[in-house]
This record gives C-alpha cells, structure tokens and sequence, in this order.
C-alpha cells in the first residue's frame, strides 16, 4: 500500500520542503484522525520524523498528545491515516493496514514505549531484569544465559544500578521504575522511542538525571524519539523540533528554540509565556 | 565568493494578546563574501541581535531572504526547512549567545565536548579538544568536572564560548560573546577569532566593546530603526 499523499500538510505553509537533507524519514505519519464517539481526540495529524531525531509534542490536557502517541505504537487503530516506517520488511507500507499479529511484531521489534505511569509499562512483581527480559521472550529467545545478558546490557545503558536488577519494580524509587521501564523499551534495539511524560511525577533532580540518560542514549543509539511533555523546559532539553497541539490539531511545528522564543500562533504564545 | 546574500531581509514580532506587530529591522539587504567579518552596530532595541536570530532561524524573519552559499548548495535560510536548518547547525552554522542555558547534571566538559560528539567526533578526541579549549579561556582544570549551574557569571560564559567555538563552522553568529567577561578572558576571546578568520570562517557579530575586535573587521552595517544605514567596507 504505497503513500502517496504529498507533504504539504507538514510545512506551515511558508517553509519548503527539505532541499539539503537527502534521507528518508524513519517515521512519517499522514493525516491521522481518531475519535472516541462523536469526539475527535486526533483530526488530521501529519508529522515525519528522521533517524537520531527527537521531536516533542507540547499541548494541554485533552489535546491529543497521547493518542497520537498511542497511534504511532500501533496500539490503537486511528478512523483514518497512514503511517509508515522506513524499515526493510515495511518500506511504503501503510503499518494500519498490516494484520494485529503483523501489527504487534512491528512494535515488538521496532518501537520503545515509555509511559508516564509505570504501571502501565511494567509488572511490578516481576523482578526488574525478568521485566526487561520479556522484551526477548516475545521473539522468542529462551536461552537464559542470552535474556539475562540483555537484561543487563540495557539496564546497564538506562544506568539502572545492577546490584538491585533483580528487585521488583514496585519496591523502587519512580525515577528507578523509569529506568527500567528505559530498558525494556531499548532491550531489542529499537529505531524508535515513544516517551509519554517520562519523568513527570519525578523529583527535579531526578528528573535531570533522567533526562541525560536519554539524552546520552539517544545520541549513541541514534534512536528516533517522539517526546510529549508538558514541561517546556524538558522540551528544550531533549527536543530538536516541536510539535504544538489544541483540540486534536496540530497548531505549529517548527525548531524547538524557534517555537519556544518566536512563537507564531496565538495559543503558542499564551503557553510559552504561562511558563513560570 | 559571496557566502550569504540578504535581501529585503525584515522581521517584526506579532504579539497576539496585544493585537500588533512590534517591528524590528526592516527592508535590509547586503552580501557578505567568505571569510569577511561583518560587524553589526546600532542603538539598543534596535534589532541586532534578532537579526542574528533570525539568521540562525531562532527567530524565524517575517519577509525577504538570505541566500546561504552551503557546501550542500544555496539556501534561502528565511525559508529552508526545519531539517536543514538542523543540518547547517550540525555542520556549518555556529551561534555564540552571551548566556548559556546549563543542563543539570552535565560537566563543563562533557557540555563543551558535546558538538563535537553529535557530529560523530570520538568521545576521547572530543573530550581533548574541550579540555584545550577551556583551558584557552583560563577555565580553571579544577571545574571542568563540574556542573555550570554552580559557576559564576563570568564561568559560565567561558564554557559557554568553549562550547559555541569547539566545532569547526563556516559562519559564525557572535552575539555580544564578550558582554560578562573580564580583559583577560576578552583577549583570549580576540585572539581566538583571530585564529578563526585566518582559518577563512566568516563571521557576523555584535560586540560590546567593538574596539577590541577592529582589526578583524571587514564592514559594517549600521542599524537604526526603519532606515538602515550601510557602511560595508
């Protein structure tokens, strides 16, 4: 199924497209729409992004942010869309169209998801390296000298304190849990790294050294990321282009520093100048 | 070879809640050849350091162009997309701020190092070129293991400048770089841009204290509100 819609919808109409950059982009999503009922949670969403890329989605509550999160890991069907990821087996094929089973080997294999809560990520009985660990299982690795050396390695790069890899998640700090739920997310090497508000809830120390953690892997693993947050200053941390949203759509895009010190549009403005 | 070519180049910021434009500069046009320093002066307020931003594309400017001559071909840098407004920042555009914005938890090092390393440097060869770097602009070897948000106003605008000057750029956007530093500091400042230029790196800057840095000085343009005065060569 080849996308064949063109780009216009990404560039705020003023900009062109790119000239210089001759790559394809890792992730490219067109014209997503989801809704809940008679409520358009998601209306007409298009965003591309490249290899060792992070883009960041600002907005309020309800904006939609995390559905099209959800979206892009195929957890959730949208009522209209394409998205596609520039990998061998899936070149120009539209990844909503592809089977559940197909469906969830390409997330397995390709897509990190880190939530906001850790519940929702984790089982917190299960020992920290055995969450990791089930990463592998799903491919079906059962060797166990190899799941507990890939439990380590990733923890190790998420710098989770191996001493306690073994502890439950339930028993650690929330800003431990978001180190292991990192890990798992990155235990099969993927592109792409889906953050929902990861360190929200976290003490502003811990959420600094939460951040450097991703900010260090995602420059060597070259990873993708798509970070929503509503803190503006994580934004500014970790994001390289912003992604602004009210009411399901997309408002302005742009380079973070751009839309963060010029911003264009009225509600843009209003929220960067809320910041304290 | 002309290496940036602006036209017409204009920015005004559009204040919603205000229901109005506030103009900066207007109607600006000049070249600036590979290799020229181009100092930019005017009164405060009067739109040097947007139209610094607005080059960088931090701002992005209202009308007009700016040909950018890259070594992946012309641009318009008022119009490029985001993404290769990204690939000029990675490779060949370098922007000096008088502030640095600290990352909690990230050493003077590694936050001198770190363009070296998103442009595939080695961490050893990135984290050598820091370490020479600072200790150019007399930051004390006993601090670089530190965070900057500790440092004094001072410090933190020789990591700063470490930072901004580590990768090898084309052309580079110096916006009051010397504003918080003591002679000292400033002379090692002068000397290096002098190094930088020999080096053939084209450079734009609004200067504080210009009078140190006018050896370097290739033209100037002269800002003053809507009517702006050229003085180039």
């Amino acid at each position: 199924m080849a996308i064949s819609k063109p780009l216009s919808a990404l560039s705020n109409g003023r900009l062109e497209t790119a000239r210089l950059l001759h790559e394809t982009p890792l992730l490219r999503a067109m014209a997503l729409t989801k809704r809940y009922g008679r409520i358009a949670a998601v209306e007409d969403v298009s965003l591309e992004v490249y290899a060792g890329e992070v883009l960041g989605i600002v907005g309020e509550s309800g904006s939609g942010k995390s559905t099209v999160l959800r979206l892009l890991n195929l957890e959730e069907l949208p009522d209209a869309g394409e998205y596609q990821l520039d990998l061998p087996d899936y070149t120009d094929e539209n990844l909503f169209e592809l089977d559940r089973f197909a469906r969830r080997e390409v997330a397995a294999l390709h897509i990190g998801m880190v939530y906001q809560n850790p519940h929702l990520g984790l089982r917190m009985r299960y020992t920290s390296s055995g969450n990791v660990a089930e990463r592998l299982l799903m491919t079906g690795e059962r060797e166990y000298a190899v799941l507990r050396q890939v439990a380590r390695e990733s923890l190790s790069a998420s710098e989770f304190p191996l001493d306690r890899m073994d502890d439950p998640p339930r028993v650690l700090s929330g800003g431990m849990q978001q180190r292991v739920q990192l890990a798992k997310a990155i235990a099969l090497r993927p592109r792409i790294l889906l953050l929902d508000e990861p360190t929200t809830g976290l003490d502003v120390s811990v959420q600094a050294a939460v951040l450097d953690t991703l900010k260090r892997l995602q420059r060597d693993l070259r990873l993708a990321m798509i970070l929503v947050s509503h803190d503006l200053g994580v934004i500014r941390t970790l994001a390289d282009r912003v992604m602004v949203m009210r009411g399901g759509r997309v408002i302005e895009m742009g380079l973070t520093d751009q839309v963060l010190d010029d911003p264009q549009h009225a509600y843009t403005q209003q929220l960067v100048h809320a910041k304290l | 070879m002309i290496l940036l070519d602006v036209q017409h180049f204009t920015k005004q910021f559009y204040v919603h809640h205000l229901g109005r434009a506030i103009p900066s500069f207007y109607d600006l046009s000049f070249t600036l050849d590979e290799g020229q320093f181009l100092l930019v002066t005017g009164a405060n307020g009067v739109g040097k350091s947007t139209l610094l931003r607005c080059l960088y594309r931090t701002y992005l400017p209202s009308s007009g162009s700016a040909i950018y001559h890259s070594q992946h071909g012309p641009i318009d840098l008022a119009h490029a997309a985001d993404v290769d407004v990204m690939l000029l920042r990675r490779e060949e555009l370098g922007f000096v701020t008088q502030f640095l914005r600290p990352r909690p938890r990230v050493s003077a090092l590694d936050l001198v190092a770190e363009p070296l390393l998103i442009s595939g440097t080695p961490l050893d060869d990135a984290r050598a070129a820091a370490e020479e770097l600072l200790s150019d602009f007399g930051v004390r070897p006993e601090l670089w293991a530190a965070y900057p948000s500790t440092f004094s106003g001072g410090e933190q605008q020789r990591v700063n400048l470490a930072r901004a000057l580590i990768a090898p750029r084309r052309l580079l956007l110096l916006d009051e770089p010397t504003a918080s530093l003591d002679a000292a500091a400033r002379a090692s400042l002068t000397r290096r841009l002098a190094e930088l230029k020999t080096l053939g790196v084209t450079m734009i800057g609004v200067f504080h204290y210009p009078q140190e840095i006018q050896a370097l000085v290739d033209g100037e343009i002269v800002l003053q509100g809507e009517a702006i005065l050229d003085v180039a060569n």
